[in-house]
């Protein structure tokens, strides 16, 4: 049996865990508010634009005139994975449920035949993916100098993208996040933004109206279909900050509770063995009493 | 005849304003224009200027730097890439877009330098019309 003093000492270093877990917890769930509320505030935008430009898309798809963004460089052969993850860990399967759909999504296309090629935005995604698909790494985005994602970070990112897509890098690009559904769900999720892709425009009162369009339809199009990349990542980082706060909620809540648990044990362990001390003490004393 | 209509301004980070309105000055990619309840249908991408609200309930003014403004009949939604009320707007904020531009045009192609190069003077339009100078 362990004696008294090493488990006096584990049962210390147990609520010093519980400690930290504890504080990282309380700090997850102010951060979660705030990313929450910035998931939230980002929704409206993100929204009309995919409508208004999701109708312009679907009138002018067909015509030989399509932007590259929207039309595709007419081949799927080279496929860009966007894994995007968190810049720490601690956070229970947030990192890992993302990078396994990345995983397997990148298994299935070497496995058709289709070339992969991987970038990594947060740290932690790149960690995992490197042993397996290091060759296929052609960029990374640090984050971990920014404390709240702004626009700014989507247009860089998104920038990139549409730069290496004009340079023929890749035909196809995905996005892989978790979306927020709430602190304890987070969906992994897949989304393809180069060539653009909408959901299709609600039949009815939305498709009646005819706009005019200034400068042009086309020139429109053009202008704005850089911005829906930006837009679509944006709301991508946004879901994935407010995910990895949740997730890191619940996984301390847990780590908490856990701790908890382990100091009742090691408690009941303790005290059991000082009794047994005791015990054994007296009947040292008694009989070696009995023994004069 | 309604003589209001629902006017937003949302940028990607925040709404600005959701408001009723009577009529809203738009800096349109192709020249200014002023909406008004019932004005036809219309999608027009914007330049950097100044947005102007006159409302019921007073008169607001945003800075935006681009984006597109959808008009239908019965409101006016305005997506800006970014936007400041212009009692935010100091000199400070003023040279972020300054700076911002300069950037874009820094890798610019032959394709877009015209339209990097229009943007720069707008934001500088801008900045002169709200009593800001741009350092050059």
């Amino acid at each position: 049996m362990a004696n008294l003093k090493d488990l006096k000492n584990r049962i210390q270093s147990v609520k010093n865990t519980r400690k930290i877990t504890k504080a990282m917890q309380m700090v997850a769930a102010a951060k979660l508010r705030r990313a929450q509320e910035a998931a939230e505030a980002g929704r409206p935008y993100a929204e009309r634009f995919n409508a208004v430009l999701g109708g312009l898309a679907s009138a002018s798809t067909g015509g030989d005139s399509a932007p590259k963004l929207l039309a595709g460089s007419g081949s799927d052969q080279v496929h860009l994975l966007v894994v995007m993850t968190a810049e720490r860990g601690l956070c229970g399967g947030f990192n890992s449920s993302i990078v396994k759909l990345a995983r397997a999504k990148a298994a299935d296309l070497l496995a058709s035949g289709k070339t992969v090629k991987i970038l990594t935005v947060g740290k932690k995604g790149r960690e995992q993916l490197r042993r397996e698909y290091g060759d296929h790494m052609i960029g990374h985005v640090d984050l971990s100098g920014v404390r709240n994602v702004g626009y700014d970070n989507a247009q860089s990112i998104a920038n990139d993208l549409i730069h290496r897509f004009n340079e023929d890098e890749f035909d196809i690009a995905t996005i892989f996040y978790n979306t927020f559904e709430s602190v304890i769900t987070q969906v992994p999720t897949q989304k393809q933004v180069i060539p653009a892709s909408f959901d299709a425009p609600e039949e009815g009162a939305e498709a009646s109206t005819v706009y005019d369009y200034e400068p042009s339809e086309e020139g429109i199009l053009k202008t704005l279909l850089p911005s829906g990349v930006a837009t679509q990542v944006f709301s991508a980082l946004l879901e994935n900050a407010a995910s990895e706060q949740g997730a890191r909620m619940a996984a301390m809540d847990n780590a908490t509770r856990n701790a908890g648990e382990m100091i009742d044990k090691l408690t009941i362990q303790y005290n059991r063995s000082r009794q047994a001390v005791i015990t054994n003490e007296l009947i040292e004393i008694i009989s070696g009493a009995e023994a004069l | 005849m309604a003589d209001t209509m629902q006017f937003d301004l949302v940028s990607p980070e925040r709404s600005l304003a959701s408001l009723q309105a009577t009529a809203v000055q738009l800096p349109g990619a192709d020249g200014d224009l002023t909406a008004m309840p019932n004005h036809a249908p219309t999608i027009t991408t914007l330049r950097p200027g100044i947005v102007r609200v006159e409302a019921p309930e007073g008169n607001a003014e945003f800075a935006v730097t681009g984006g597109f403004a959808e008009i239908t009949a019965v409101g006016t939604s305005i997506l800006a890439e970014r936007a400041v009320p212009v009692s935010e707007m100091t000199q400070d904020v003023l040279d972020g877009f300054v700076s911002d531009a300069a950037a874009a045009s820094q890798n610019a192609t032959p394709e877009n330098l015209d339209e990097l190069a229009k943007r720069s003077v707008d934001i500088e339009a801008m900045g002169s019309e709200l009593g800001l100078s741009v350092k050059s």
